[in-house]
């Protein structure tokens, strides 16, 4: 300790020394994607043992996914799926969170409890009984089976974690609006859920992305190639190429991009939402 | 009591409204589920005596019940891998929460300070959460790839030699658990994030004037600070690990042999793989979530011991 230094100034040492790890770390998060970016952009890549990282790119790969397969169809459905399942998913549980946050009712501890629990059904061992119950609501091969099935198990998590958001919201926001002549559920609609939009952008990016990567559900669940969803559509068609490891770098490019599109957007409000949910929870 | 009921229900309409939707989606895709799955492990159901229509031919259940000889096979039957495979999910889970949670803390506090570029650093660090699993198990599977992975040929160049990352058994599991470390790392680094901004910068200036170092600030300030969003993201942590199916299943399916293979994707091969055995894998699916339970219910004994309640 030679000269004090303020708060939050370094030495250029450890400011090096910082950026260093940061780097690495990003590096780190950053290199698988992005190694298969480059391996999607090689023509040919069928096994060599020699990665010309330099060589000429060329976008033979994608065309030859998107021509060859129903990709814009295919696209559509996980569009759809993924939108109504952070939709539905969303409205049941703002309002179970805000009923959680705001009202002490019989069954508010068990529900806490239940929401929980829920969380710790092994998903693979689900799918059997699950599908059987869709057969007999005679929904199999529907985009509205998958909507369900993923709103199980987006459903418990996003409502913990908006109840968290809710409780970071003043009571007296509430009160005022029932002086005001608001119902509880008018309070909940036009002033508390404008409140918790970062809370809500959160809960919809989460439960968008739970969607759009699924391929266990999905799988199972569709059984017509014109409903099938990206990844499994996808997916399917590369493994009958199995050594075409630069198609199926393409379609992982591909159904990676829609979801870091909603993540770039999504991420400012990450922070702040996760932050409510996690500190009250 | 029905005048009691009525008045409970006026009390209460609004709450329960508002919870009804989700206990009902919940009761039937998640209720139904479990009480098929006690049901069947109750049985001798498999791939053969369950109803299926075959055509235009209904053949109808034709398993029968056997009480509690799947549970008795499952925990001491001769042959069983329970044990075995739960001392590995135990290993895998208590790993990757670790992990999980410094890795997670350290990026957090760095991403906490004034450090220039830190929005791109954010958004980076937070990237493999965006990406679908089955893509961040097919780029690892590239990386990692016995013959012209990058990592041997890295390995290979610098002269020390190649590793069959996913062929070996103590290198396979290795790998997995790498593998999960990055998936999760970024939603423990930005539940903790948000836990630092939370904890009011006065704590540290008055600390900073009394002469505490950086550690006891970290120790007196920062970690009790974080209590709460620890304690949530850890008993998260620890149900979603035991319970990750996704990644092990598409990097290795648990092979190679079983070694990778935890309680889950076991219970899915038994379930799914040569003849499905539905009785077995229910069996596992009750006996996971009862582990689960036990978890839950002495973590949170201990939480409410250091005076928390939720």
């Amino acid at each position: 300790m030679s000269t004090p230094r303020k708060r939050g100034e370094r030495s250029p040492a450890a400011s090096t020394a910082l950026h260093a790890v940061l780097l690495l770390a990003s590096f780190i998060a950053v290199f698988p994607v992005l190694w298969v970016l480059v391996i999607s952009l090689r023509p040919g890549f069928a096994g060599s043992s020699e990665v010309h990282v330099f060589e000429p790119s060329s976008f033979d790969n994608y065309e030859y996914v998107m021509a060859k397969t129903k990709f814009v169809s295919w696209f559509g459905n996980s569009i759809s799926v993924a939108f109504f399942t952070t939709i539905f998913g969303i409205f049941l549980s703002a309002t179970a969170g805000y009923a959680l946050s705001r009202f002490r009712f019989p069954g508010h501890r068990p529900l806490m409890w239940t929401f929980l629990v829920t969380q710790m059904f092994p998903v693979a061992i689900l799918i059997v009984p699950l599908y059987n119950l869709m057969n007999k609501l005679g929904w199999v091969n529907t985009h509205a089976s998958l909507v369900f099935a993923y709103c199980s198990v987006t459903v418990p998590f996003c409502t913990w974690m908006l109840k968290g958001y809710f409780d970071a919201i003043p009571a007296e926001i509430d009160e005022a609006g029932r002086v005001d002549g608001l119902t509880p559920v008018g309070t909940f609609w036009r002033l508390i859920l404008p409140l918790a939009r970062p809370g809500v952008a959160v809960t919809a990016f989460y439960s968008f992305l739970q969607a759009w990567g699924e391929v266990a559900y999905a799988t199972a669940f569709i059984t017509s190639d014109d409903k099938k969803t990206l990844a499994v559509g996808l997916q399917t068609f590369v493994t009958q190429f199995k050594q075409e490891w630069g198609f199926l770098a393409a379609a992982s490019i591909l159904i990676t991009i829609p979801a870091a599109l909603v993540f770039f957007f999504a991420q400012k409000h990450l922070v702040a939402g996760l932050t409510a949910g996690g500190t009250k929870g | 009591m029905a005048g009691r009921l009525r008045r409970s229900w006026d009390k209460h309409k609004y709450a329960w409204g508002m919870v009804i939707p989700v206990v009902l989606v919940l009761g039937v895709l998640v209720g139904y589920p479990l009480y098929r799955g006690v049901f069947l492990s109750f049985t001798d159901a498999n791939e053969q005596n369950v109803a299926a229509t075959i055509g235009a031919l209904h053949v109808p259940d034709s398993f029968s019940f056997v009480g509690l000889r799947n549970y008795v096979d499952v925990l001491f039957g001769p042959n069983t891998k329970f044990w075995s495979v739960l001392g590995r999910t135990v290993v895998w889970t208590i790993s990757c929460v670790f992990f999980h949670y410094t890795i997670g803390l350290a990026l957090a506090i760095l991403l906490n300070r004034q450090v220039r570029g830190r929005s791109i650093y954010r958004v980076l660090l937070i990237l493999p959460w965006a990406v679908p699993a089955f893509v961040s198990a097919f780029a690892w599977k590239l990386i990692l790839a016995r013959d012209n992975g990058i990592v041997n040929h890295v390995l290979g160049q610098l002269g020390l030699g190649t590793f069959d990352w996913l062929g070996n058994d103590t290198l396979a599991f290795v790998s997995v658990i790498a593998i999960n470390i990055w998936v999760g790392v970024p939603f423990n680094m930005v539940a903790l994030l948000g836990g630092l901004q939370a904890i009011p910068s006065e704590l540290y200036e008055a600390a900073e004037v009394d002469g505490a170092s950086p550690w006891q600030r970290f120790w007196h300030i920062t970690f009790p600070g974080l209590r709460t969003v620890s304690s949530t993201i850890i008993l998260l942590g620890v149900i979603w690990s035991f319970n990750l199916f996704a990644i092990i299943f598409l990097v290795t399916r648990g092979g190679p042999g079983d070694a990778t293979q935890i309680l889950v994707t076991y219970a899915f091969s038994a379930a799914f793989e040569g003849i499905r055995d539905y009785a077995v894998a229910a069996t596992y699916g009750i006996l996971i979530l009862g582990v689960l339970l036990a978890y839950a219910t002495v973590y949170r004994r201990a939480l409410r011991s250091g005076g928390e309640v939720w």
